[in-house]
């Protein structure tokens, strides 16, 4: 007997999973795989409070924070990576707008070994990194500590447990087991850390696909709550053996946050009037979609898993 | 405002960003591993590998380990050709945990502002007369804890070159002396060169940046008048080795239109 689908809708899954006031991973994978379709749901149903978790989110979380959606950010690095500097980010930092934001700083390794922690169920994991920086000085979640087996110190970083995790992958079977490759950054600790687990997947496969491979499933399905099918869903960051990175959509989207009143009017272009991904897809046109397919295949030789 | 000297003068076939990226290469010795940043570093390591330094190995924060250089130019260490033909994509702890244990020789880092001691700030920067939030550490703060040599790369000017930096993102040798050993960092690690657009700073044992180098058509003058501090200076000033007619091929292969290297 196979078990019951968890197949929805991008919007029943936001819906249903991702109440305002959550602490919300998402981005796991640096620049790669982010999910936007999922983050331009979240603005479009009006989440507000969130806490935003992750190492760099490129520029999802700066459209999350000039939605007015979001109160806090526990990350490494948020601003657009290509371009410079997060404008939305500025404004809330700086000047309240549109909301107070409250900003924990973390470095990569320190954000990683947070959610490390979590994925192993204990209350913190040691590093030296922060050692003599303001970092550690400024964020509660970071504690120097003796080390109780040498002459040290370290500093103890405190476990997350994201209330949910969004992860971008490349294929799924219907339960949520999944494969991901190349730039895998905190994906499969940071699943593993989070109560509950949304998986935006470029290809819905069946399950024999996923265990033929069962070196390429960082997640498996049971920590799952919901999988959603939409390709193309990490537009305008690249995934790998599918869809290539927008830069000049990142440049387009600098200019156009700069100022206020025009990341406005972005905002209300591409996520506010926009009613699903498909909607979005077609609004890029076939000239911009048809660019960033995959120009040339790069199969991996095949595992032999017999016996 | 950032001192920019002038570029692509008749007399000088490459632009100061040439020269700063060939200068980063050159930091680079054969077989070391070397933690990559973006942009200019990028080049840099590209540039040793397709020149003095073919075995380096180069490790990228998202997990990325590659022997060979990637065959266009990067926007982000997250773009699919530096994944495709990549020796490992591993996690972000994976190529961590390598830099904690000290296996990282060499790692690169940009900044919004650098201090007498090499301490960094990516968070918070003072830009025409405000305060102003800045992206952040990144992997920054961490490659400064915990690599062996940390080589900068920034744009020389009074503004960013400050006596003491005002948030300590990434800790360079802090107040001098025993500082990074006293608040138990390794103890071999810490910043190596400052490689800016008019010269290269290094540290004394008393961890203080002084000038080693001049790049070419710079006076030590113009530095030091460009520095928010008393400069130190080395007692016998060199010139800058301007980058060589390999070096620049490779760049100019690597980035045709002067994305980087502007």
């Amino acid at each position: 007997m196979t078990a019951e689908s968890k197949l929805i809708s991008m919007h029943d899954a936001i819906a249903q999973h991702v109440a305002s006031g959550s602490m919300v991973l998402m981005g796991a994978q640096l620049e790669q795989m982010i999910p936007f379709a999922a983050g331009h749901e979240l603005i479009r149903q009006g989440r507000r409070d969130l806490t935003l978790v992750g190492p760099i989110s490129d520029i999802l979380f700066d459209q999350l924070i000039g939605a007015a959606c979001v109160s806090r950010v526990m990350a490494a690095w948020v601003g657009n990576v290509s371009a410079g500097v997060g404008y939305c980010y500025r404004r809330a930092v700086e000047r309240n707008i549109p909301r107070r934001l409250e900003v924990v700083d973390y470095s990569n390794f320190t954000m990683a070994l947070a959610l490390q922690a979590g994925a192993m169920g204990v209350p913190f994991l040691p590093t030296y990194a922060t050692l003599g920086s303001d970092l550690l000085k400024k964020n509660g979640n970071l504690r120097e500590f003796a080390s109780p087996v040498s002459e040290e110190t370290l500093v103890a970083v405190r476990a997350l447990r994201p209330d949910v995790a969004i992860v971008h992958v490349q294929r799924a079977d219907a339960q949520g087991n999944s494969h991901l490759w190349g730039s895998l950054g905190v994906a499969a600790d940071g699943a593993r850390a989070s109560r509950k687990l949304i998986i935006v997947a470029e290809e819905i496969v069946e399950p024999g696909v996923i265990s033929s491979d069962p070196n390429r499933t960082l997640i498996p399905g049971f920590l799952v709550s919901a999988v959603v099918h939409e390709p193309g869903g990490a537009h305008p960051s690249p995934v790998q053996g599918y869809c290539g990175r927008d830069h000049a959509f990142f440049a387009e989207y600098h200019e156009q946050s700069r100022r206020l009143e025009d990341f406005e009017d972005w905002l209300s272009h591409w996520v506010l009037r926009v009613t699903d991904r498909r909607d979005y897809w077609e609004q890029l046109g076939a000239a911009r979609t048809s660019a960033l397919a995959v120009k040339e295949h790069a199969f991996s030789a095949p595992a032999d898993f017999g016996y | 405002m950032t001192h920019r000297p002038e570029t692509n003068s008749a007399a000088r076939p490459y632009t100061f960003s040439e020269l700063m990226v060939a200068a980063a290469a050159r930091e680079i010795r054969d077989g070391e591993v070397v933690f990559v940043g973006m942009r200019l570093p990028m080049l840099a390591f590209l540039v040793a590998r397709r020149t003095h330094a073919p075995r380096a190995v180069g490790l990228f924060e998202n997990g990325i380990i590659r022997e060979t250089p990637s065959s266009e130019l990067l926007y982000t260490m997250g773009d699919p050709a530096n994944i495709h033909e990549a020796t490992q994509c591993g996690s972000m702890l994976d190529v961590m945990g390598l830099l904690q244990q000290g296996r990282v020789n060499v790692g690169f880092l940009g900044a919004a502002e650098i201090d007498r001691f090499g301490n960094l700030s990516t968070t918070w920067g003072y830009r025409n007369n405000e305060m102003q939030r800045l992206p952040g550490s990144g992997g920054a703060c961490d490659i400064a804890c915990l690599a062996r040599r940390t080589v900068v790369l920034l744009a020389h000017d009074r503004g960013r070159l400050s006596d003491r930096v005002g948030h300590i993102t990434s800790p360079g040798f802090g107040t001098g002396g025993n500082w990074r050993r006293t608040h138990g960092l390794p103890p071999a690690s810490g910043p190596s060169a400052v490689i800016t657009t008019l010269g290269v700073l290094r540290f004394g044992h008393d961890g203080e940046a002084y000038l080693a180098s001049v790049h070419p058509g710079i006076s030590v003058e113009e530095v030091l008048a460009n520095t928010g501090w008393t400069l130190r200076v080395a007692d016998e000033m060199i010139e800058t080795k301007p980058p060589a007619e390999a070096e620049l091929r490779v760049m100019r292969e690597l980035d045709p239109n002067h994305f980087w290297t502007r």
